[in-house]
């Protein structure tokens, strides 16, 4: 379906989150990097809602813990302290994470505020071992241009990141956190709801992310920038949508999304026009195990063993409408069903556009209907589980489906790989934040805001310039290398060592790409290796052929030095004499050959000189010796 | 709260006072970067900058607007204060145990104003079981606030009075057993000091507080007062305890016992432990079971609480370090103090040049006891001739006595006596378990070894 999104109103803004690369973490002074490998303990706590004054609790959070939820946190004595734990109050706030928001702010033309107050945001999912997030506003205002369009910056803030979900055991009520990534510091960014189409969010999404990458310290890598999307149309509501870890799938979820609310409304003026009102849903959940006794369904067997019921209700004009597809592979049924395993966890539940079916035969579809006194219109919802369950679901159930007679709910739901989304929550109220009063509040100064004004990082069409300009970079390469993590090793190398910049802007591009793909483990190469064998490069030292081998044995053997590497592999560069003995010594082998082709031997034995002294002399310079060579002979 | 408690500069104040705004109120400002900020006015924190107003803007976050950067303020709207909400006993609790909880301070229960970011402590039946309701199927709660101090500001005329108080609620209200809410910082004093002031208990007494304030979701109050409640219910046990946290996790809590227990931790939720003893008992959750680890404990009686609650209150603790003058100990007796409690070194030592000092203070008829600043083990003045010397002056020797337990049982054996023979015969009885006659080798906390190097 082609949608106009002008049409149909369209109206997103994109919320990033990126981890910065300091030394330490937002509020203690543990390291910034993520662990592979197994925890070296573990322990249990209980997270409980707190009540505000007026005595609320928040009913999603209140759910959560009577269900008995608890959470097993797995540490890593070298990258988690008592701080993380909550068992020491935290440090004060990161000087450098909070400089890099400033400059960050100050790059977007943001206000900075006057003074910074960390905040504590209610989030009892278990990700924050304290129950709260950790969060600071740090400027507001500000806009970004992507191609032409002015898109404002609400706010940014620094806050902490969340601990990392390892596993949800749903039967055992845990759901298990490693703590590594508990502190990290993020930067959120928030735009205005100004975007139209699904590929302006990309561009923005792309464009904040690029700016972000200019600051330099920021993680690199698949987790380490996270965006949530509000989507909302004409008539429909504002969609909260977590976690979209690829740009690329940007487009497609917003796409989805509005595919997803257009047919919602779709299905609301269906329903009014078949005169469905709210009231006519009833909560009446009838018990139609009997019916079922004998029914092929294997998960319906299963059920009705252990002594669960199969109970059903009917959705009065909803016939053809819970089965009518939203989005790609979703229906409403699907919204119905996760609405259903949210509340109360059950594993089969059918609707009635999809019967018979699974195992349910049209006999048996055909006496729940009589059963339920169903018209030709009205559908059902079948559940089979222990009946307090079954309860709850159908509860849900009943609570959706009248939503659908409003249009589209408000929600906060999740991005699937596909683009699709699901439901995660219902829409938090506002968010619950008081003071963290175990943090100073920060004044930020003139002084140090003209300072990081100074030193502000270029920007990247001013960095796409200079490398076109100055360093003669093609525009293919200048821009693969500004995206790429090496931008920096990049300019420190072209600007201290005499070299061509693009052997080295290629070399930590498209070089490093191949390294990757073969396998070789590129992360072990440091700054200061690149460093090493570019000079000894434009000292003539080693010849260029050599990087890729040089660069592979340093990664795979972890060596230390890029001497070493070279006299391990036996590169070091040869003088005139010695290439000149090996010319010599490759055509008396290849004598015969030689005498019947005379010049036009030269592709071959230039083949077999290059595989002997590939990487320790300049290629040129061989083939020139060797033509010299060779026209002696004839 | 009116304007000048706001914690902003006088300035500021007038200022504010001139555009008609109070705290509470919501603003309109204007700045000079040319941000209009809307938000709601906050008193000031303590700390900061008193000329820079914070506002909580609707998305919940607090920032601080410096006055000097105000171009213009405009009050939008006046604050009304939103109702509390009552909260109400639950029902059908009556026939449950009667426990009885007395507040000194600390926060149990509070209920935080998330427009503020204020935290109002409450101290009352209701509020405990809103805030834990699991204590609706335990015990039948009664609660009342006794004072309001931070445990840092507890001195020996609190002791006093909680002693008094419970005395009082044993013989009136008949209850299984007393929960005090305390800060933790001191609790180990007060502890010690309930052991000494109340004996022949019918039920336990039992300190209880929180190393995470029960203001946020991760609190350890809970736990820790579900703990308090099932101990008081359910032990054997009538002695003054401390309940709290027995490992970071939530899995565990222990009792430990009030003569015995020092807080070892400046913030981890089991800061609290057993020294030259082990925990009377162990709470495993969420089974909210107790069992009991130590058969050596006090046992509750019916016959009649004894109450002896007079603390001496001119005692000084003094922690022995090299170099320490002499002059510390004569100042302490010339000040007319009536007793002092060395932390020693080792077996319990101070240095040879003190000895004539400490000799004169008991020659003056105040009584020096010896305590170790290793806490770990038993004073042992035979040994070297340090300690020798020191017997010969007549100190003390304060067995495996915690240095804080000697203080407290000093200051409740002066307040009965001045005879140094008397305060000599008290010091070394076994009044509540205060002295271990036996270190058993399980009573040391292990070291970290191999298997915690990775």
């Amino acid at each position: 379906m082609q949608i106009d999104y002008r049409e149909v109103g369209l109206k997103c803004g994109i919320e990033i989150h990126q981890m910065l690369d300091t030394r330490t973490k937002l509020f203690c002074s543990c390291p910034t990097s993520l662990r592979k490998d197994e925890a070296d303990f573990e322990f249990v706590r209980w997270l409980r809602p707190t009540r505000s004054e007026m005595g609320e609790m928040d009913p999603a959070a209140l759910f959560e813990y009577k269900k008995g939820v608890h959470y097993r946190y797995e540490v890593f004595e070298k990258n988690v302290c008592l701080v993380e734990m909550d068992e020491e109050p935290p440090h004060e706030l990161n000087k450098e994470a909070l400089e890099l928001t400033l400059m960050f702010a100050l790059m977007v033309n943001a206000n900075p505020v006057d003074e910074i107050h960390v905040m504590r945001k209610i989030v009892i999912d278990g990700s924050n071992t304290t129950g709260f997030q950790r969060t600071a506003l740090i400027a507001l205002g500000g806009a970004v241009n992507v191609g032409g369009k002015i898109v404002p910056i609400q706010t940014i803030c620094l806050e902490e990141d969340a601990a990392r979900k390892v596993e949800s055991r749903e039967k055992a009520r845990e759901v298990v956190y490693r703590l590594d990534r508990l502190g990290i510091p993020l930067i959120e960014i928030a735009t205005a709801p100004v975007i139209e189409t699904p590929r302006e969010a990309e561009k923005v999404a792309y464009r904040i992310g690029q700016l972000l990458r200019a600051l330099g310290r920021v993680k690199r890598g698949l987790g380490t920038i996270r965006q949530d999307l509000n989507i909302s149309i004409k008539n429909g509501a504002k969609i909260e949508i977590k976690g979209v870890q690829e740009l690329e799938l940007i487009p497609k979820i917003v796409e989805y999304e509005v595919l997803r609310q257009l047919n919602l409304l779709k299905i609301k003026d269906e329903l009014r026009k078949r005169g469905i009102r709210p009231e006519d849903i009833k909560e009446e959940f009838i018990d139609v195990t009997n019916i079922l006794r004998e029914t092929k369904s294997r998960i319906a067997q299963k059920t009705l063993r252990r002594g669960g019921v199969a109970l059903a209700l009917k959705l009065p004009g909803f016939t053809g409408l819970v089965g009518k597809e939203i989005q790609p592979g979703r229906r409403l049924g699907t919204e119905f069903a996760d609405r259903a395993r949210y509340w109360a966890e059950v594993g089969g539940i059918f609707h009635s556009d999809e019967l018979p079916g699974y195992g349910i035969s049209k006999k048996e579809v055909d006496e729940i209907r009589s059963c339920l006194k169903c018209r030709e219109i009205d559908a059902f919802v079948l559940v089979f589980e222990s009946e307090e369950k079954a309860r709850q679901a159908l509860h849900a159930v009943v609570e959706r489906a009248r939503e659908a007679l409003n249009g589209v709910p408000e929600e906060t739901r999740g991005a699937n790989p596909d683009g699709t989304t699901r439901f995660l929550r219902p829409r938090p109220g506002k968010a619950r934040m008081y003071p963290e009063t175990d943090i100073r509040p920060v004044r930020v100064t003139r002084e140090l805001l003209e300072k990081l004004r100074e030193n502000l990082p270029e920007l990247p069409e001013q960095k796409l310039e200079k490398f076109i300009k100055k360093y003669k970079l093609s525009e293919e390469l200048a821009k693969k290398i500004i995206d790429s993590i090496y931008v920096y090793t990049f300019e420190n190398i072209v600007e201290n060592i005499d070299i061509n910049p693009t052997l080295v802007a290629s070399t930590l591009t498209n070089t490093l790409v191949n390294l990757r793909r073969e396998g070789i483990p590129i992360s072990a190469l440091t700054e200061s290796i690149f460093h090493d064998l570019f000079q000894k490069i434009a000292k003539g030292e080693v010849a260029k052929e050599a990087i890729p081998d040089i660069l592979s044995y340093i990664a795979l053997h972890k060596v230390r030095s890029v001497e070493d590497a070279i006299g391990k592999l036996g590169l070091g560069k040869l003088d005139i004499n010695e290439l000149e003995k090996i010319v010599d010594e490759i055509l008396k082998e290849n004598i015969e050959y030689i005498r019947e082709k005379g010049e036009r031997a030269f592709g071959k034995i230039m083949g077999i000189l290059m595989s002997k002294v590939r990487g320790r002399v300049d290629g040129s310079i061989a083939a020139q010796l060797l033509k010299k060579k060779l026209a002696s002979f004839s | 709260m009116c304007m000048f408690e706001s914690g902003y500069s006088d300035d500021v104040v007038k200022m504010l006072r001139n555009v008609g705004a109070k705290v509470f109120d919501k603003l309109r400002v204007k700045h000079v970067s040319g941000s209009v900020i809307e938000g709601v006015l906050l008193p000031r924190p303590e700390v900061g900058d008193p000329r820079v107003l914070v506002l909580k803007l609707d998305n919940g976050y607090n920032i601080g607007v410096s006055v000097d950067s105000i171009i213009e303020i405009k009050v939008l709207e006046h604050h009304t204060p939103a109702p509390l909400v009552e909260v109400r006993l639950p029902e059908g609790i009556e026939n449950l145990p009667l426990v009885y909880f007395v507040g000194t301070g600390g926060t149990i229960a509070s209920r935080i104003d998330y427009k503020t970011g204020a935290v109002y402590p409450f101290f009352s039946a209701e509020e405990i079981y809103s805030m834990v309701p699991e204590l609706e199927e335990i015990a039948f709660i009664r609660a009342e606030t006794l004072f309001s101090i931070f445990s840092e500001d507890m001195t020996p005329k609190h002791w006093s009075k909680i002693a008094e108080h419970v005395a009082k609620v044993f013989e009136k209200e008949k209850p299984r057993g007393i929960i005090i809410a305390h800060g933790t910082d001191t609790m180990g004093y007060t502890a010690a000091a309930l052991a000494f002031a109340l004996r022949r208990l019918p039920g336990p007494v039992i300190l209880v507080g929180a190393q995470r304030s029960s203001d946020r979701p991760s609190s350890d109050a809970a736990l820790n007062v579900i703990a308090a409640t099932l101990t008081a219910i359910k032990a054997p046990f009538a002695e003054s305890v401390v309940t709290m946290h027995g490992e970071t996790g939530d899995t565990a809590v222990l009792v430990h016992r009030g003569v015995k227990v020092r807080k070892m931790h400046t913030s981890r939720r089991d800061a609290f432990r057993s020294v030259n003893d082990i925990p009377l008992a162990k709470i495993m959750f969420p089974e909210r079971k107790i069992r009991i680890i130590n058969d050596a404990y006090i046992p509750r009686s019916d016959d009649g609480v004894i109450l002896e609650n007079r603390f001496d209150e001119k005692v000084a603790l003094i922690k022995f370090y090299p170099g320490m003058s002499s002059e510390i100990i004569d100042y302490i007796v010339d000040k007319g103090f009536h007793g002092i409690v060395l932390e020693g070194t080792g077996l319990g030592h101070v240095a040879t040049s003190l000895i004539p000092s400490v000799r004169r203070a008991i020659e003056e008829g105040v009584p020096v006891v010896m305590t170790s600043q290793c806490l770990w083990g038993r004073i042992n003045m035979n040994v070297y001739r340090t300690g020798v010397e020191l017997l010969k002056a007549g100190v003390i020797p304060g067995e495996d006595m915690l240095p804080e337990t000697a203080y407290v049982k000093l200051c409740w054996a002066l307040g009965r006596t001045r005879s140094l023979e008397e305060v000599k015969r008290i010091m070394l009885s076994n009044i509540a378990y205060e002295i271990n006659p036996r270190s058993e080798n399980r009573f040391y906390p292990p070291v970290i070894g191999e298997d915690a190097c990775r």
